[in-house]
């Protein structure tokens, strides 16, 4: 499979893919799955009644990772995707997934994933996905991800959600169940810019005995962009959960950050901090006595506190 | 050679009324020679400073280093000048790690340098690395790290306000040493240091006293810490009921 420039660019943004990995991998680009590869521990299996793929990890597996990046290069092409992933037990894996989309023309280029995620008993999941957009100032990029993980009991999952540049609207939810010492720990990464509006909702419940949960959101909103940010933790039984937005807002931006705790045992523990501020001029009169220019002083601070 | 020509500072108190910082500040300031500037809180020390660095512009007068005049320059070019200011309350940053800002104070820093500036100042590098320079870090480590970086700069022009406050007393020792070694009778550097520390203010080439905005007196420690030492006495007396301890 040979890959143009900007198709590889799109995929060395959205899943650091610059070469072609070793292992499973799918690779779906305008709707069509243009690399679908399995290896012997991970299948990857096309939906037989509607657009989309199984990832099926064997129990037990382990130091491997499966890609499975998207990329929409047809402007105003509208694409909707159901994946499910089912990490067996024991397993301990990287799911590496994420949306490029370059949209050069005037149309709406839109992808809606959704997406199902198991991790079984004792397993542990690393997931990634990274979302970025690029093109012309007349086509419009709409990312739209819809997640619905499962840990099971003793198992880890923890997702990685990056979002940094050229998408114009994003409404992004996730939805958790946390079983028997089961552990999830969310991080949300976003940068808005222009007038770019996102939106992301996460509910995770904590079913099990001694389940935990952490929710880090870092954001920057700049221009006149816009940001929602809600996140329910709900304790259903003896368990720990903690949420901590943090929010840098610049220019005419607007954030709203609304966390919620709900406590339906008493022996739920469940906290939450939030912070909207902009950049504090201590920070940059501190790095400007480095010897570093005012723009050089925002960068460093965004990308630190976006890393 | 730094100087201060009737520097004058005055900043928005509450209420929006000017408030009377620095008046008529006149300081010659030569290279080869480690300062200790001390005085009461809220005399004008930190103010002083943030003029020399570019932070504050003065009301009046002129900032000159070399015999050119940079009281028009932003903090980055006095930076690029060679002007470098330890915070006495350094800023946090959540994200950014204690190597990386170290590398912002001294770009071509190399790991073995790096690594025996954070031993300099008491900090394991193996502990501190990596670490993210928020929340997560005492007030005292936050501000070893700031020394750490004026101390991998080695700046032209160094200023330390109160590098030993939140240090220990083992590291102060140490910190103090390397100080007087690096910038005593060192020809290429000028270093002050805003100071209240009874083992720090005699070692230092000279004392400049700065109280209610203005230079009280200035001269070697023998002539002057005598002057501040009775004051400091007194003032631990008057707060502390008459013992004293640790001032001789």
């Amino acid at each position: 499979m040979e890959f143009s420039k900007l198709e590889k660019d799109l995929l060395a943004a959205v899943a650091d893919l610059h070469t072609l990995p070793q292992g499973a991998i799918n690779i779906r680009k305008d709707g069509q799955a243009v690399l679908r590869r399995s290896s012997p521990n991970i299948e990857v299996i096309g939906k037989a009644d509607r657009p989309g793929i199984d990832i099926i990890v064997k129990p037990g597996t382990t130091n491997e990772a499966v890609h499975v990046p998207v990329i929409l290069t047809n402007s105003g092409f509208k694409d909707l995707v159901y994946n499910t992933f089912v990490i067996g037990e024991g397993a301990d894996v990287l799911v590496v997934a994420g949306c490029g989309i370059h949209n050069q023309g005037t149309g709406v280029s839109r992808h809606d994933g959704v997406h199902e995620i198991i991790v079984k008993k004792g397993a542990r999941m690393r997931y990634v996905e990274k979302h970025y957009g690029e093109g012309g100032p007349d086509g419009k990029r709409i990312l739209n991800p819809s997640t619905v993980i499962t840990v099971e009991e003793g198992a880890y999952a923890e997702m990685e959600m990056v979002q940094i540049k050229g998408v114009d609207d994003t409404r992004r939810t996730t939805t958790a169940y946390v079983y028997d010492q089961g552990n999830l720990k969310i991080i949300e990464k976003l940068l808005t810019h222009g007038n770019q509006e996102a939106e992301s909702e996460i509910e995770i419940n904590l079913v099990g005995t001694d389940s935990t949960a952490q929710v880090i959101s870092r954001s920057v909103a700049q221009d006149g962009s816009r940001q929602e940010f809600k996140a329910a933790l709900i304790g259903k039984e003896r368990c720990n959960g903690h949420v901590e937005c943090d929010a840098i807002i610049m220019g005419n931006a607007q954030i709203r950050s609304v966390p919620e705790l709900v406590a339906e045992s008493a022996e739920a523990i469940l906290t939450h901090e939030a912070a909207i501020g902009k950049i504090a001029g201590e920070q940059l009169i501190k790095l400007m006595s480095l010897g570093l220019t005012e723009k050089e002083a925002v960068d460093t601070i965004l990308s630190g506190f976006l890393r | 050679m730094l100087e201060l020509r009737n520097v004058s500072l005055n900043l928005d108190g509450t209420n929006g009324a000017g408030k009377e910082i620095l008046r008529n500040v006149n300081l010659k300031l030569e290279r080869g020679k480690l300062y200790a500037i001390t005085g009461p809180n809220g005399g004008g020390k930190t103010s002083l400073a943030k003029v020399i660095m570019g932070i504050y512009t003065p009301s009046e007068g002129q900032v000159l280093l070399d015999g050119e005049d940079i009281t028009c320059l932003g903090i980055t070019e006095r930076a690029h000048r060679g002007i470098a200011y330890g915070f006495q309350q350094p800023p946090r940053f959540k994200g950014l790690l204690v190597e990386e800002i170290m590398k912002i104070a001294r770009p071509n820093l190399d790991t073995v340098q790096l690594r025996g500036y954070l031993r300099d100042v008491g900090l394991c590098p193996e502990d501190y690395l990596d670490r993210d320079l928020g929340p997560g870090l005492s007030g005292g480590e936050i501000k070893r790290i700031e020394v750490a970086q004026l101390l991998a700069r080695n700046a032209p022009v160094t200023i330390l306000d109160e590098p030993e406050a939140g240090v220990d007393l083992w590291t102060i020792q140490k910190l103090i040493s390397i100080i007087t070694k690096r910038y005593k009778g060192n020809s290429q550097g000028i270093a002050i240091v805003i100071t209240h520390n009874e083992q720090f203010l005699p070692v230092c080439d000279e004392i400049i006293l700065l109280a209610e905005g203005s230079v009280q007196e200035r001269g070697t420690p023998e002539q002057i810490w005598p002057l501040i030492r009775d004051d400091i006495v007194c003032k631990m007396k008057g707060q502390c009921g008459g013992s004293v301890y640790g001032v001789q």
